[in-house]
């Protein structure tokens, strides 16, 4: 139904496609599969008009396009749900799922119509909110189902999914796979991007490979599996993560005993050894970034007690944490973790400047040393420590951001969804990262989403719902049955 | 948002009714006209402000366009005194548009910050008065009675004057809230990135948010010309601060997407009552200032805290 051909695009000399090729069908859904910087989100923005081909043929129906703007995609019946959250805090739910074609009668905006189909519209997707509230208002998942209902919110012919599971809890990725399924049935063409596999084998009929921004092999999805696919994506055979590091010592590095704090989370306790990784798994919204603020400095606490070597602390900021020997990778690497419009080398030398430049002035040779030594040592994919971060692929910046806080020396690593959304080979660096730190003694916090990265990682796992702990289980324990049960069990 | 509109109607209904207990002539209806009247051009100017600021823009020439176009007009007049006062009018509003338009091509097109685009016009618009009137002013003797006559005309005991601000809240309520276009330049200044994805062009709003203010601007010109029967280069010096001032106090948003019609004219009516109350309460106008500033100070912190109590009542709700 929809074909784009020997697509190419650069931003500023950078090639983001070579030559991409991409057809989606009526009927069935396509997974597009590529590592970040393959070109995924690039030709979603062409599909979607955002972004004019250099070069290269877009046919709808057989019919040559051009897609000139968002608007003009939309009335050729695209629909785009895209990765980054777009939607306006100011303007009410209704509004937001409505914006592309708000009700009129009488050529004013009827309020009550776009109410009632944004009522119908969250009802599908088993959404409980409130269409009059102002969108800034929801959680960044809620957020998402917005952005979904607004695209599902049309007579899409072709519908794009740019990793829309990314924030959603497991009930309500089903929700949107049920929708789609039916969307596809009745002849709409969807093409699904995700990092999830179990996704992609779920639901996609067809996939379609990028690799370098040039489209490498497609095919149907039963002819394959996750290893081929893999090995596809990045042109090499990646290890498995193993597991097998050496056992944890016995000693205690970190113990938090009943953590809590009105309305986040009630009665937290764990504790970490010396050379342990301790996964945090639950869903969206179980409170487990919120214990993370809390351990860090971010926010109070209300009751409880942490430990550090056996001894009480108070962490009543992130400079007392830091002076603890802690440091916190956050969720959102954009806002939180990184600074994009500053150099790899100013964001690696951010929290060290006290021990970089004694005398108060920076000397940036020694910035860009300092930068270059954790460029090599996390091999970070970057011409030089001047290149700002903004530039980097998603992966890259995660590095950036860790490279940040190791360059502090912590003992205790907090990273909170350390992997999200970035490719299969960053995902290994960072995961070799952390087992690197836990073997010298320390120990690493990891909350994570990601079933198989938690059993993968984690010596053990502790599991949260609604704010409370559901237990901690151990690596033998771990079983995936018995944490998504924890973690979802009434 | 809403609370925001009731809390400050309530801290002028307040204010007002102190003033009224002291001084039971201040709620007379002829003494009410009048603080309409004086308050006209500064809600007109502050509706045509909020559209620019909602788009994330400012807009710092509104006074100096204002300044301008009320020139152009006297000019206009002198010349052809019997062109009639609606032709001159329509004059005023189309160079006002112009030069609005202006300030929006700079923003949109060449992407220049509009507080250094706006900075910049505001400079060559009051330079071009002195230019087109080398420096001399125009007098009441020179313009033509239908001119002058035009903004006392009463109707229903308000002033044409007055009636100008009433139909523009008017309209600029009804076009922010049922029209596309006034939907879009909330979604634009909200969110630009999440309106260009959603076929919006943030910079075409600015664009028409900036010529809709120069457009207010221009025909304000006629207005304060016509009403003070005076047009010289620095006639509304400065007052593009209180123009700001009063949006600000209304609760209109300077990182954009937030502002409503009504807390705009709270704001101005805000201004408007302490301006008109001061003399009689005994107190020098020049205290005004003051009591702006405090107003916007106070402002700012309610929101701060209100943004804090927002966030804590979601987490409650998810836990």
């Amino acid at each position: 139904m929809l074909r784009l051909a020997n697509i190419r695009k650069s931003f500023g000399g950078v090639h983001a496609l070579r030559d991409a090729t991409l057809t989606l069908h009526a009927g069935e859904v396509t997974a597009l599969i590529g590592e970040n910087g393959a070109g995924k989100s690039t030709i979603v923005r062409i599909i979607g008009g955002l972004h004019q081909p250099d070069a290269g043929e877009i046919q709808l129906d057989g019919r040559t396009v051009r897609i000139t703007d968002a608007h003009h995609a939309r009335s050729l019946g695209i629909s785009i749900v895209h990765q980054e959250c777009v939607v306006f805090d100011n303007l009410s739910v209704a509004e937001n799922i409505c914006i592309h074609a708000r009700p009129q009668r009488h050529g004013l905006v009827s309020w009550r119509q776009m109410r009632e189909r944004a009522k119908t519209m969250l009802r599908q997707l088993d959404a409980t909110f409130d269409p009059d509230l102002p969108a800034g208002r929801l959680s960044i998942a809620q957020k998402h189902i917005v952005q979904i209902a607004r695209a599902l919110d049309s007579d899409a012919r072709v519908l794009v999914l740019d990793e829309p599971t990314a924030a959603l809890s497991h009930r309500e990725a089903e929700d949107l796979f049920r929708i789609t399924r039916q969307l596809t049935g009745d002849g709409c063409a969807v093409l699904f991007i995700s990092h999830r596999f179990e996704e992609v084998f779920s639901l996609a009929h067809r996939y379609s490979v990028f690799r370098d921004g040039a489209a490498v092999d497609a095919g149907r999805i039963d002819e394959v599996d996750t290893n081929v696919l893999v090995k596809l994506m990045v042109g090499r055979a990646v290890e498995p993560s193993v597991s097998g590091h050496a056992a944890p010592s016995e000693t205690e590095l970190l113990r938090v005993e009943g953590l809590s704090r009105r309305g986040e989370f009630n009665g937290i306790s764990f504790s970490v050894r010396r050379g342990e990784v301790l996964g945090i798994y639950g869903l969206v919204g179980a409170g487990r970034s919120e214990v993370a603020h809390a351990l860090f400095g971010l926010s109070t606490v209300d009751s409880g007690r942490i430990l550090i070597d056996g001894m009480p602390v108070t962490i009543a900021s992130p400079t007392d944490a830091v002076r603890h020997g802690l440091a916190y990778v956050p969720e959102d690497r954009q806002t939180e973790g990184a600074i994009l419009s500053l150099s790899i080398a100013a964001n690696v030398c951010l929290p060290s400047l006290q021990a970089l430049a004694p005398q108060v002035i920076c000397k940036r040779d020694r910035e860009s040393a300092f930068a270059q030594k954790w460029i090599d040592s996390l091999s970070v994919k970057t011409p030089g420590p001047d290149q700002l971060v903004g530039a980097l692929s998603g992966g890259n910046q995660q590095k950036v951001v860790l490279a940040k806080w190791l360059a502090r020396q912590p003992r205790i690593l907090i990273v909170d969804e350390p992997t999200k959304g970035i490719d299969v080979g960053a995902k290994a660096a960072v995961h070799a990262v952390m087992r690197e730190f836990v073997a010298k003694g320390h120990a690493v916090v990891m909350i994570s989403s990601e079933l198989p990265e938690v059993l993968n990682l984690s010596d053990r796992v502790l599991v949260m719902r609604r704010g409370r702990a559901r237990g901690v289980f151990e690596r033998e324990a771990a079983t995936p049955e018995a944490i998504v049960r924890a973690a979802t069990d009434a | 948002m809403l609370s925001r509109d009731l809390r400050l109607g309530i801290a002028t209904l307040l204010l007002f009714a102190a003033v009224t207990a002291a001084f039971p002539q201040f709620a007379r209806p002829d003494n009410l006209a009048g603080v309409l009247n004086d308050s006209a051009i500064l809600i007109l100017l502050a509706l045509g402000q909020m559209l620019v600021i909602l788009t994330r823009g400012i807009d710092l020439s509104v006074a100096a366009n204002l300044a301008l176009c009320g020139m152009i007009a006297a000019l206009f007049n002198r010349h052809f005194p019997d062109a009639g006062a609606l032709s001159t009018v329509a004059i005023a509003l189309v160079c006002g548009a112009l030069l609005g338009a202006c300030n929006g091509l700079l923003v949109w097109k060449l992407r220049l910050p509009p507080i250094v685009v706006t900075l910049g016009t505001m400079s060559i618009f009051r330079g071009a008065i002195y230019q087109l009137s080398g420096g001399v002013w125009v007098n009441d003797n020179e313009m033509s009675p239908a001119f002058l006559d035009l903004v006392r005309y009463r109707f229903l005991g308000l002033t044409t004057l007055a009636w100008t601000a009433v139909i523009a809240a008017l309209a600029a309520f009804i076009c922010l809230r049922y029209l596309r276009t006034g939907r879009d330049l909330y979604a634009a200044g909200g969110n630009p990135s999440a309106a260009t994805a959603a076929g919006i062009d943030p910079g075409r709003m600015q664009f028409i948010a900036y010529t809709i203010c120069g457009a207010i601007a221009g025909v304000c010109g006629y207005l304060w010309v016509a009403r003070f029967a005076v047009a010289y280069t620095d006639i509304a010096l400065g007052f593009e601060l209180e123009v700001i001032a009063a949006c600000l106090i209304g609760g209109v948003a300077i990182a954009g997407g937030i502002g409503t019609v009504t807390g705009v004219l709270l704001g101005c009516l805000f201004i408007g009552v302490i301006r008109n109350a001061l003399p009689l309460v005994g107190i020098s106008p020049f205290w005004q200032m003051y009591i702006n500033g405090v107003v916007i100070t106070v402002a700012a912190l309610m929101s701060a805290r209100q943004r804090t109590e927002k966030r804590s009542i979601l987490e409650a709700e998810r836990a």
